[in-house]
């Protein structure tokens, strides 16, 4: 299963629901202001790293792009991809979680 | 649009659903009826009172295959068919029973 | 490819696996509302439907709800005609539960309470999820 997250994890719980009741195995996109959770030295930093462990994580590049955000910002392990990932993806899972 | 009832009017939808739910009496179900050309015997008053029931209860009015289905566990298989309902309420069970009814339409099909 | 192979003799066997995941509290967005409308219209199709309240999507099913005052409808009791529809798979997640500080009996509807592990294994099966 695909799990995508669009709410800064500073605002909004989607990100902590999402890796709640993510399975190992399977993958998270970062899109919108919830690519603020792919960058370093924050408080959600540690979260993302455990959950490296066990998940494949993207984030979404136009949207990093957009708010400034840099390739060298970005924790190690996260993978960045474009709208044609996205695609991929998406094409790639029988279904789509929408963490909102 | 407005229904007029033993000398007092109520207000009503465009498709003269009774706007307030409160408003409702079995002389305002009798004379939507008339209006309709149809005659309320047991038999609609058994449906009615029935949806007047299901909805102070959960507050929404039942689509119509939970109506059918419901009313046959209440009142008999007999009467728990479409074509029983159909033909007391001609216009579509649901729609036609909840106007009576007093109760707001009910969302989906019939 | 996965074909869907079409069995007259037993309905059952057609029908997808549809489930609702609600997180919104009511009446402060239309998310709850609009949800309960889509899952009553859905039942129509006679699918194999299942709905889990998680986040504060928990608090929809808060007993005692009265929105006299606020003058906008308390739709909390059309959870209970949910069983009147055929819905009968309503699952709240035990951490969201906890979070809030609720347990079953401050529930207006019978609930099953499930870990979110158990939560994610449903929906791992399902064919549909629609997120509210």
């Amino acid at each position: 299963m695909l799990h995508t997250v669009n709410k800064s994890p500073f605002e909004k719980t989607s990100l902590d629901t999402c890796l709640r009741l993510v399975r190992t195995g399977a993958v998270i996109l970062l899109i919108e202001d919830a690519v603020y959770a792919a960058t370093k030295n924050t408080v959600i930093e540690a979260k993302i790293k455990r959950a490296l462990t066990q998940n494949r994580i993207y984030v979404l590049g136009p949207d990093l792009d957009a708010r400034g955000l840099q390739d060298s910002e970005i924790i190690d392990g996260i993978e960045v991809v474009d709208y044609g990932g996205f695609v991929d993806l998406a094409g790639e899972h029988r279904n789509v979680q929408s963490w909102f | 649009m407005s229904i007029e009832v033993n000398g007092n009017v109520f207000e009503t939808d465009e498709e003269g659903y009774l706007a307030t739910l409160s408003d409702w009496s079995p002389d305002i179900a009798a004379a939507m009826a008339n209006e309709d050309d149809c005659d309320l015997g047991d038999n609609h008053w058994e449906v009615i009172n029935f949806l007047r029931n299901y909805y102070e209860e959960y507050q929404i009015a039942p689509a119509v295959r939970v109506l059918t289905k419901a009313i046959g566990k209440k009142l008999g298989a007999d009467k728990g068919n479409s074509k029983y309902l159909y033909e007391l309420f001609p216009y579509g069970p649901a729609k036609q029973a909840c106007k009576y009814a007093g109760l707001p339409k009910p969302t989906g099909c019939v | 490819m996965n074909e869907i192979v079409e069995d007259a003799e037993n309905p059952e066997a057609n029908a997808k696996k549809i489930m609702y995941i609600n997180r919104r509290a009511p009446y402060g967005t239309i998310y709850a509302l609009e949800a309960l409308e889509v899952v009553l219209i859905g039942a129509m199709f006679e699918q194999d439907v299942s709905v889990v309240f998680m986040d504060d999507g928990i608090f929809q099913l808060k007993k005692n709800q009265d929105t006299l005052a606020l003058d906008v409808k308390n739709f909390s009791p059309a959870f209970r005609a949910l069983e009147t529809y055929e819905v009968e798979k309503l699952y709240v997640e035990k951490e969201s539960m906890q979070a809030r500080g609720l347990s079953c009996e401050d529930l207006l509807v019978p609930v099953l309470e499930l870990s979110s592990i158990e939560i994610a294994e449903l929906m791992e099966q399902q064919d549909v999820l629609l997120n509210f």
